[in-house]
């Protein structure tokens, strides 16, 4: 094992002094960046070539810094590589993990779903964090114990063979690669919208920020840039929320204060349905306006506490968010870090709904105050324009575009309704700045923020993806078959994820004048050649790092090329991931640590049946909702205020031509609208889940019991004393 | 503190998952049955129901973990099943 002497070094016992000066730091630069848009703003010069300035500042610092971590974590010893030598202390390892779990989507999105749903968004507050209860008193300790360097070894050793090694691998894949690409698709919207710069361009950007805090340094990098990144993710989403709270009551503790905003946004309901300017809930159809602090009234209550269900197990099963507490000097340690884990994670998911009630309270106002289109504040222009606020049905670019859209309707009063006005999710952190009448440089912060967010996030689960295919997939299981097959697995890879990227690269126009295959080709030739001459000159060790490097940059060239053709349904099927996850990988994990007799059969079959039920689920009822329907016993899904079907006349839409069409469009009039039970998809994991457990107790118990050897192993597990149960043979390897 | 003894400390250990199991479950779940009960209830603005979904909840999710924490520790070191 490493020991955190050789692995550490000076940098681990000046940890909190390094952060403090890193966090000082910071405040100089916001401070200083803050002060140059003040002398600049009034010495005359254009106001938005100075935003773009600190636009640019912020992020091209930030990076900055967390490319000069990676670069000062490289290594080429393989405990540091995959789990950061095992000296992660507790507190650190708790930030780390926070940064890894919260999201592009956490940090941009989960305010504006709270804005849009009321208490119905508190499912993904209460999902996002409780699931760590499970982590803490289930799995980490067991996993830490065990000392596998992934996911997947663990599978393999509890469950003795490479089947359920494998399947882990899929499970991990399916539910990663979504996710990774819709964290490059947010750092691609956040330079687009900071900083102008073109999507395309701007994913690659973010790609190359990813790679040099991952590539050379493995999970050790990984961890000292989370480490930095939920610092300034942290202050970001919380300076702009706090000076808000401190303008409007007084006090700066918006989580307090907010309480108060609440009871203002319920007085404005009742008086904008007095006034005429909002239709009052209808009961029958389920139309009108939703009380924000009402429950039930966008998800049923059924789907509500599924999707609670779903997020927290599938939260307890993420391999990214799994693998962080292998990096822990010990068992201990493990469980005390998911509880600082989740204490970073909640300072922001207890913000979040302050972040709403406050956009709600000054949009209601606005509503309320009889507000003529011509006297609309200038932040709807400013998100209006990229497509984030509508006014009557159209983006509300201008005063002009905004009169023009509300003219066309009939009997428009030319004041601004309820139903007039559409707000995405996005929308609402990214403005609060504006609404709260800051200087720019918060929305620069908040910017340098989101980008900490996705970066972090995206970090995590490439290394997650990478490390299964290099160490799980092909030093575990094709290196050891004879050369011939070698080869031809080898080979058979090589040319699929050639093909598939050309494929992916090829979308879009070409670069400058010049064809995308031969800048790919370009690309690649440089890459080859460089990683050629390493390749001949190492030992063993260092190959088997060489392949996790290649695999890495393969997997993110990947991940940022499908995330440059702008895929609207990735996004969407992030919130399938947390499903994915729980029906394939919690009860195989549970039972693991927990029932000494869950054995290979029961494993095997367990997590195909969960996981394939699962996924069928999905599959079916977003793509395929009319063979659902026809086939599988699916009805309509039920309006939750109503209780009615979402759809009143399922046979006559059936009968549409279009009602049996395959990998139809969210547009489609079934798709997502049809289910089992009223479940909706993204709460899938609610049959799958306790089908998985059913099917591993009973198909083991069918089958013979594990070994005496395997019950001791379970035994040396679930005892924090002692050597890991599972060596790092390579940090021994490496020291010889 | 005595020599080892895996059975014991096995139990207790399974003893103390499945309290912070129960909790989990109340406060996950149980709880927010209630919450149009609850929601007439009114403290500072917050209607209570929402509260305990928007912070109560997590409060507790936090402190519930530093607790199990140092449960499971003295555990162990009462069984002298603890590392080091």
């Amino acid at each position: 094992m490493a020991t955190p002497a050789k692995a550490g070094g000076g940098f681990v016992a000046n940890l909190g002094r390094i952060y403090a000066l890193y966090t000082g730091a910071f405040f100089v630069v916001v401070v200083a960046l803050a002060a140059y848009e003040y002398l600049a703003k009034s010495s005359g010069q254009n106001a938005l070539v100075v935003n773009q300035n600190i636009g640019y500042g912020f992020v091209f610092l930030t990076i900055g810094v967390y490319a000069l971590i990676g670069v000062l974590s490289r290594t080429s010893d393989s405990g540091e590589y995959y789990v950061a030598g095992r000296v992660v202390p507790a507190f650190y390892n708790g930030m780390a993990t926070g940064a890894d779990w919260m999201s592009a989507a956490s940090f941009i999105g989960m305010a504006g779903t709270l804005y849009l749903l009321g208490y119905d968004g508190l499912a993904f507050v209460l999902g996002w964090t409780g699931g760590y209860v499970l982590v803490a008193i289930l799995i980490a300790p067991f996993l830490r114990k065990f000392g596998a360097y992934t996911v997947p070894d663990f599978f393999a050793a509890r469950y003795e063979g490479n089947l359920p090694r494998f399947l882990a691998v899929v499970v991990l894949l399916a539910c990663s690669f979504t996710y990774v690409v819709a964290q490059i698709v947010g750092t691609g919207l956040i330079a687009q919208r900071f900083l102008n710069m073109d999507f395309e361009l701007a994913v690659y950007v973010g790609l190359g920020g990813i790679l040099v805090c991952s590539m050379l340094g493995g999970m050790k990098a990984v961890t000292w840039t989370q480490v930095a990144q939920y610092i300034v993710l942290i202050i970001a989403y919380l300076v702009p929320v706090v000076i808000l709270s401190g303008q409007k009551y007084g006090i700066p503790i918006p989580q307090l204060t907010y309480g108060q905003a609440l009871a203002d946004i319920a007085t404005l309901e009742a008086q904008m349905i007095k006034d005429g300017l909002a239709p009052a809930l209808n009961m029958a159809t389920g139309a009108g306006l939703k009380p924000h602090t009402a429950p039930f009234t966008s998800y049923s209550q059924l789907n509500f506490f599924a999707l609670i269900l779903c997020l927290m197990v599938g939260t307890a099963s993420l391999p990214h968010v799994l693998m962080r507490y292998f990096t822990t000097p010990s068992v201990r340690e493990a469980r005390v870090s998911v509880a600082w884990s989740l204490l970073f994670i909640f300072l922001l998911y207890f913000t979040a709904p302050a972040y709403a009630a406050f956009a709600k309270l000054e949009v209601y106002s606005l509503i309320a105050k009889k507000t003529a289109l011509a006297d609309l504040p200038q932040w709807m222009f400013t998100w209006g324009k990229a497509g984030l606020v509508t006014v009557c049905g159209k983006a509300a670019a201008s005063i002009e575009a905004v009169t023009a859209a509300c003219a066309a309707l009939p009997n428009h009063p030319g004041i601004l309704r309820f139903q007039d006005l559409g707000i995405q999710a996005d929308a609402i952190v990214i403005a609060t700045p504006e609404i709260a009448g800051l200087p720019y440089v918060i929305a620069g912060l908040v910017a340098a923020g989101g980008l900490a967010a996705a970066l972090s996030t995206a970090d995590g689960l490439l290394l997650a993806i990478a490390n299964a295919l290099s160490h799980d997939l092909y030093y575990k299981m094709v290196t050891p078959l004879n050369r011939v097959a070698r080869l031809l697995i080898s080979t058979v890879a090589v040319v699929v994820l050639l093909a598939g990227l050309y494929a992916l690269f090829s979308v879009g126009a070409p670069v400058s004048g010049i064809p995308r295959w031969m800048i790919l080709t370009g690309v690649i030739a440089g890459v080859v050649a460089i990683f050629g001459y390493l390749y001949a000159g190492a030992n063993e060790v260092s190959r088997r790092l060489l392949i996790s490097r290649v695999l890495l940059l393969v997997v993110a060239a990947f991940a940022a090329a499908t995330a440059a053709t702008r895929p609207a349904d990735i996004v969407a099927m992030v919130a399938w991931a947390f499903s994915l996850a729980a029906a394939g990988i919690f009860p195989a994990l549970v039972l693991g640590v927990w029932w000494k007799r869950a054995n290979y059969a029961g494993c095997v079959a367990g997590m195909i049946i969960g996981f394939s039920l699962c996924l069928f689920y999905l599959v079916v009822t977003r793509y395929f909702p009319g063979y659902g329907v026809a086939y599988f016993g699916m009805t309509s899904l039920l309006n939750p205020i109503s209780g009615k079907p979402i759809i009143a006349d399922l046979a006559k839409a059936m009968a549409d031509p279009n009602a049996m069409q395959a990998f139809v469009l969210q547009a489609h009039p079934l798709a997502s609208k049809v289910g089992w039970m009223d479940v909706n998809n993204i709460s899938s994991a609610l049959f799958s889940l306790p089908i998985g457990f059913l099917t591993i107790i009973i198909v083991s118990l069918m089958t013979a019991r594990p070994s005496q050897a395997m019950y001791d192993l379970i035994d040396s597990i679930r005892c924090p004393r002692g050597d890991t149960v599972m060596q790092d043979k390579d940090a021994v390897v490496q020291a010889h | 503190m005595q020599g080892p003894n895996v059975v014991r400390h096995w139990a207790r250990t399974s003893t103390l998952m499945w309290i912070m199991f129960v909790l989990w479950l109340i406060f996950s779940f149980g709880i927010h049955f209630f919450v149009k009960e609850l929601n007439a209830i009114k403290f500072g603005g917050f209607p209570l129901g929402f509260y305990m979904a928007a912070q109560g909840s997590l409060i507790i999710f936090v402190v519930m973990l530093f607790t199990f924490a140092a449960r499971q520790d003295g555990i162990d070191r009462d069984e002298g099943m603890a590392e080091d």
